[in-house]
């Protein structure tokens, strides 16, 4: 295996989707080459990343936004 | 145990809930939009980057949920089905949006020497894990710029994926496209959005 295709491996890997030889193969090729053992961590680097824009915390929704949804629906809210 | 029951409860509150709006209670609508409402927002603006829009969408999200609101089965938590509503309206406004120019995804992808080794070394990143309140919001604004970077269908299943949390049946169904393509793709955009963060996100000493 060589950085490219260790590189093409990283999802199923991270998945854990490789079969178990494959696995081997890749494990092996992480060993012997640190350029790639740092791609990888950059990769779930990346992933964590993704995860803080997901946590970011919500607003309430705006009063008129409220009213013109429900308007939508001809129902009133608490607030009229 | 305690946790248990509590869970049991909160399902029971959800059915008996559900039953009021399918009722047509006036009062449980106002406060699904009102609770529900604005983690919807956050969805529909992290995908359209657009407050009119975003707020459409929510709009829509609700009125074709009130409209579906009888054939909501109870196998899905109420909030996942609004996610998943919400997802599709921003989906469709993206859909009509006409394309900016953008940077082909190749220039974005990692590059190898004919023998498959790696052009450019890589360097360490600072973990995200370590970054304090304020680095996390600065980051949070970072990551959402460069996930604006990318082209449109890439952006599109790394948001699905990665951000919404959608599986990649659900995510492949909403592009149509197959499974296996939308898991190419969002591989694809992830080693975008890697190229994209790596300047920003080099430990200090390895840039």
């Amino acid at each position: 295996m060589n950085c490219r295709e260790c590189t093409d491996f990283l999802i199923d890997y991270l998945n854990g989707d490789l079969p178990a030889a494959q696995q081997r193969v890749f494990e092996g090729h992480l060993e012997l080459c640190p350029p790639c053992l740092t791609y990888l961590e950059s990769y779930r680097a990346t992933l964590a990343l993704g995860e803080l824009v997901r946590d970011e915390p919500a607003q309430p929704l705006p009063d008129a936004l409220v009213h013109a949804i429900l308007a939508a629906r001809g129902l009133k809210s608490k607030a009229d | 145990m305690a946790e248990r029951s509590q869970a049991t409860e909160g399902a029971a509150d959800e059915v008996e809930f559900v039953a009021r709006l399918r009722a047509g209670d006036a009062a449980a609508y106002a406060e699904l939009v009102r609770t529900q409402g604005g983690r919807m927002l956050a969805v529909a603006r992290r995908l359209l980057r657009s407050d009119d829009d975003a707020a459409d969408a929510v709009q829509e999200a609700f009125v074709s949920a009130f409209r579906a609101i009888a054939s909501f089965e109870g196998g899905a938590r109420l909030s996942t089905w609004l996610h998943r509503i919400v997802v599709n309206a921003a989906l469709m406004k993206l859909r009509t949006r006409s394309r900016r120019p953008e940077v082909s995804i190749e220039d974005l992808l990692p590059k190898f020497y004919e023998d498959g080794h790696h052009v450019d070394e890589p360097a360490e990143w600072k973990s995200p894990g370590q970054l304090d309140a304020l680095e996390r919001q600065e980051t949070r604004a970072l990551v959402r710029e460069q996930i604006d970077r990318l082209p449109a269908d890439y952006r599109t299943v790394l948001m699905l994926r990665d951000i919404e949390g959608l599986d990649t049946k659900e995510t492949a169904e909403l592009l149509g496209v197959t499974p296996n393509a939308a898991k190419i793709r969002l591989h694809r955009a992830r080693l975008a959005l890697r190229t994209l963060l790596d300047p920003h996100m080099r430990a200090r000493g390895t840039s």
